[in-house]
């Protein structure tokens, strides 16, 4: 058999790995790069010096002390409420038989809308306007409560339709993931614990939950990643302008000082970047140390 | 504690596509099993022995019949309230919880008037433990033991709540060779020390013929006969039942009873006072005894030492099979035999009507 | 005594209740799901002048319209967003593809120096979020020139470190023994990537191919930076150009019948695949 050639393996990665280098590795130096250029100007391409001016920038920057609370409130309430829902919903799934699939079917369809067309008819729904309450406040008057503007209104008022659209979208993918990490448990397990007179609750506090919490930590970390990178929805929410809205998140932070008509700041946008990574990495690292403990993996 | 099994039946519906017939997985099952006793549900896989189970255990509910614990009808209550005891084939383990907190679970389930306090729970997981000789293993989790501790474990979980009735789904199949010899006294050891009523469910019949106090042997849903296990042995029912138990496996043929005597081929075995007829015939390997004056001549195509005993293998015009088998003394055939006579023993000999199956005595 | 009569009973209402409260509760969370797609379509076929004259919401349309339709394709370029899409979508998912394929091959079969560094590499590159590149690929893009092309748009997406990934753990599953039972018939490396590994995986392949689909179709960020030209707009772009500039900003009905344009393709695709896609999911963790 004739040798191979040692550079052939090459061949087929060079591909990937000239994007990789041109769109993943280089960025990732150069963010950090422009992180420490001060004054630097995108015309130009020229800056002042090096310092830690523009983290100091960024922190004092009352704009994304804002976007860093609505951040940190959006992902403190829609992580914990939306696992907690979606174990609930995966609960009574995987107990019926009847039209389950229908229902999973529908669960799942948030998953593949455009977050942005749909956050529209988010809007829409909850919306006041000088012609009409909108649909949301309609409800609101049957339960004989009086109607609020949920876009342009009360900063409460937002959060809490921003956070209610969050948890719409990332529901399905829960969902499915815990349905199947249940689907997993074997039927012994269930039988054995009725066999000894378990009740319901403690048959899931003592033997379900324990046996999918290794899905249920996934969920919670790459939910906090995910909630912590929010802004599309907010987008869509909101408008472009965050903001003028209040509702600025982080990675919106970032990309108005990269562009539109806040923009040209590059330095900022990859200080706040770094500064984001951070926070990521520090709650993921939390996280990954507490299931550490907690899980155990069989 | 008594248990009553009265005409119990189980059908599952067929599934509109793939199945499209009902299943009669357990037929109008009767059964009375006595305080204390050690009964074992045999028969081969798809028999309906693990759903009867079920039933008793209240897992599945009956199409029809009733199950008595002692006076009580319990056949419409759920698993949880009937207080019985489950090993699982698999043992169904806990894998997150230590040995101990597998063995106390069932005792934390008690509630009202049943509630244990902490002193009576420890002290109750402790004797479990006592009883099945793992104390020293109370802090290990359920993967890192043996099958064997794994089993104990399952056993000690299922005593621990000390239950109306013992059952076990074939608590020995995932154990190797050795294991498993060790493991079925050690049951019957149990069994005996707690003098809980218990039943358990395999398909190996020397297993359930080794420990029972009575076997019960099911086919195709339907009990074929329930007695002590050598009752069963010497006087089977029908000829499922006689080719089910033995090893190896009785020796068939197609006989004929004529002047009161039974033929099998030209041969003439013995006298006997069944009608006259074409019958089939079961003879234990055990039951023929070399005899060169002997009056049944077969033609031997191997002999198999296997130390104490010598095992034949020989092929006779009376009967379809291939594989028939003599068990005899070590020594007793040479091994380049071609042709050997028997004589046989009459209580090793059964016949069985050709329609039914049933056991007709010989005399 | 127990008296077991009546534990049957309260077992058996309690289980009814059980199942009852269960069905409710799924009901109600499908109706959250379901109503913002009702109230989009219901919106899109009711007509401007009656949408605006509904103080109180109503929940049918009396008289369904499809003017809205007509004027989501007319008064602003949708067809053209919907163009674009398509094109960014097939071109980037079908590099895509071709780049992960040969990639995932390397590390699954072949041998070469480096490859296991080159490998941990990729792994840790998995971990680094696309906002911290976005930044420099911005300029990057910029500096190129390639503002409010295809190829800016399509260029940075073209890899998915992930799905190298699991692609490579996916072809690592076909036996050893296959591969060389094509090396000793003289079966090319290429061939054999296309007529044994590719058909094996099809299943992988169908959810990467799928999810790579639903990501382009919604990709909202990267396309908002680097075009400010209408006529390149993806759909989201698109929508939101709409939104704030379209149709005079109180044509609801018409916003309505563009984002259900824009939605239907990728609710079709996913009927379609529905099983193949939640089983891909769910099986390799993919959040999307």
């Amino acid at each position: 058999m004739k040798k191979k050639h040692p550079l052939l393996g090459w061949l087929y990665l060079l591909p990937a790995l000239l994007f990789l280098a041109v769109f993943l590795l280089y960025p990732l130096i150069d963010v950090l790069v422009y992180s420490f250029e001060e004054g630097y100007n995108f015309a130009s391409q020229s800056y002042r010096g090096t310092g830690l001016y523009n983290y100091a920038y960024v922190l004092r920057d009352p704009y994304f002390i804002r976007a860093l609370k609505n951040t940190f409130i959006i992902v403190i309430i829609t992580v914990p409420l939306s696992t907690g829902l979606a174990l609930l919903i995966s609960l009574g799934l995987s107990k019926i038989k009847f039209l389950r699939e229908l229902y999973q079917t529908v669960f799942f369809l948030p998953y593949v809308t455009n977050t942005l067309a749909v956050g529209l008819v988010f809007m829409i729904l909850f919306k006041k306007t000088e012609y009409t309450d909108g649909m949301v406040n309609l409800l609101i008057h049957a339960f004989g409560g009086s109607s609020v503007d949920f876009i342009d209104g009360p900063y409460w008022a937002k959060m809490f339709v921003m956070c209610f659209y969050t948890v719409w979208v990332v529901m399905p993918f829960k969902i499915l993931i815990l349905t199947s990490a249940l689907a997993g448990v074997p039927e012994v397990y269930y039988k054995a614990a009725r066999v000894d007179g378990t009740g319901s609750f403690r048959i899931f506090t003592r033997i379900t939950l324990p046996l999918i919490s290794p899905m249920i930590f996934y969920l919670v970390i790459t939910g906090f990643i995910g909630a912590f990178k929010a802004y599309s929805d907010e987008v869509a929410l909101f408008g472009t302008d965050l903001n003028a809205a209040g509702m600025n998140t982080i990675v919106g932070y970032v990309y108005d000082m990269l562009y539109g008509d806040s923009g040209g700041y590059p330095s900022y946008a990859s200080a706040a970047a770094l500064l984001l990574f951070a926070i990521v990495f520090t709650i993921t690292m939390i996280n990954l140390m507490v299931s550490k403990n907690k899980v155990s993996l069989h | 504690m008594k248990l009553v099994l009265e005409q119990l039946t189980k059908i599952f519906p067929g599934r509109e596509k793939k199945n499209p017939k009902d299943v009669r997985a357990v037929s109008e099952m009767s059964l009375t099993i006595e305080d204390g006793e050690l009964v074992g549900l045999l028969g081969p896989s798809g028999c309906g022995k693990s759903t009867a189970l079920n039933l008793i255990c209240g897992l599945e509910a009956p199409t029809s019949g009733r199950v008595y614990f002692g006076e009580e009808d319990v056949t419409d209550l759920g698993p949880e309230h009937r207080g019985v005891g489950l090993v699982f084939q698999n043992y169904a383990l806990y894998p997150h919880m230590t040995v101990r907190q597998n063995i106390r679970f069932p005792l934390e389930n008690l509630k009202g008037a049943q509630k244990l306090t902490k002193e009576e729970v420890e002290e109750r997981v402790q004797e479990a433990a006592r009883i099945v000789q793992i104390e020293e293993l109370l802090e290990r989790k359920p993967a890192e033991m043996s099958g064997g501790q794994q089993q104990r474990v399952a056993i000690a979980r299922a005593l621990v709540k000390k239950p109306n009735v013992l059952l076990l789904d074939e608590p020995l199949s995932n154990l190797d060779a050795r294991l498993r010899l060790q493991t079925r006294e050690e049951i019957k050891r149990i069994q005996r020390k707690t003098g809980v009523t218990s039943i358990f469910v395999t398909h190996d019949q020397e297993e359930a013929m080794s420990i029972s106090d009575r076997i019960v042997v099911m086919k195709a849903g339907v009990v074929q006969q329930c007695g002590r296990p050598q009752e069963v042995y010497d006087r089977p029912a029908n000829l499922f039942v006689a080719q089910f138990l033995g090893t190896p496996r009785i020796n068939t043929f197609e006989g004929r009873v004529k002047g009161g005597k039974l033929f099998i081929g030209e041969d003439e075995l013995l006298k006997t006072s069944a009608p006259d007829g074409e019958y089939s015939v079961g003879i234990r390997p055990e039951g023929l005894l070399v005899d060169d004056a002997g009056s049944f001549h077969c033609g031997v195509t191997a002999v198999e030492v296997m130390g104490r005993d010598t095992s034949v293998v020989f092929t006779h015009a009376g009967s379809g099979e291939e594989q028939l088998r003599a068990i005899v003394p070590g020594g007793s055939v040479a091994s380049d035999k071609k042709e050997q006579a028997f004589s046989v023993k009459p209580d090793k000999i059964f016949l069985f009507d050709k329609e039914s199956g049933e056991r007709v005595e010989l005399s | 005594m127990k008296d077991y009569g009546s534990i049957v009973k309260q077992d058996k209402a309690e289980r009814r209740v059980s199942t009852v409260l269960r069905y409710l509760g799924l009901t109600f969370w499908g109706l959250l799901v379901l109503f913002p797609f009702y109230w989009m379509v219901l919106t899109s076929i009711k007509s401007y002048s009656s949408y605006n004259s509904e103080v109180v919401p109503s929940f049918i349309a009396k008289d369904p319209t499809l003017q809205n339709y007509a004027d989501a394709f007319t008064a602003v370029p949708l067809a053209g967003y919907f163009v674009n899409t398509l094109i960014f979508t097939l071109i980037t998912t079908a590099l895509m593809l071709v780049v992960i394929v040969l990639a995932a091959f390397a590390f699954a079969r072949l041998d070469f120096p480096g490859r296991g560094p080159v490998f941990a590499l990729l792994l840790a590159l998995m971990m680094i979020p696309n906002e911290l590149v976005v930044i420099t690929n911005y300029v990057t893009i910029t500096d190129l020139d390639l503002r409010n092309t295809f190829a800016g748009l399509i260029l940075p997406s073209v890899t998915s470190v992930f799905y190298i990934y699991l692609l490579k753990e996916n072809f690592e599953q076909i036996p050893e023994e296959l591969y060389k039972a094509a090396k000793v018939d003289g079966t090319s490396d290429l061939r054999y990537l296309w007529k044994v590994m590719l058909p094996m995986c099809r299943p992988t392949l169908v959810t990467i191919i799928i999810l790579k689909v639903i990501e382009c179709w919604n990709s909202y960020v990267w396309p908002r930076l680097v075009t400010d030209d209408p006529s390149r707009f993806l759909v989201s772009n698109g929508i939101q150009e709409i939104r704030e500039n379209g149709f005079g900003r109180e044509n609801i009905p018409a916003m309505m019948a563009a984002v259900v344009v824009i939605s239907v393709p990728l609710v079709v695709l996913f009927l379609i695949f529905r099983k193949k896609l939640m089983q891909g999911i769910s099986r390799s963790g993919i959040k999307g």
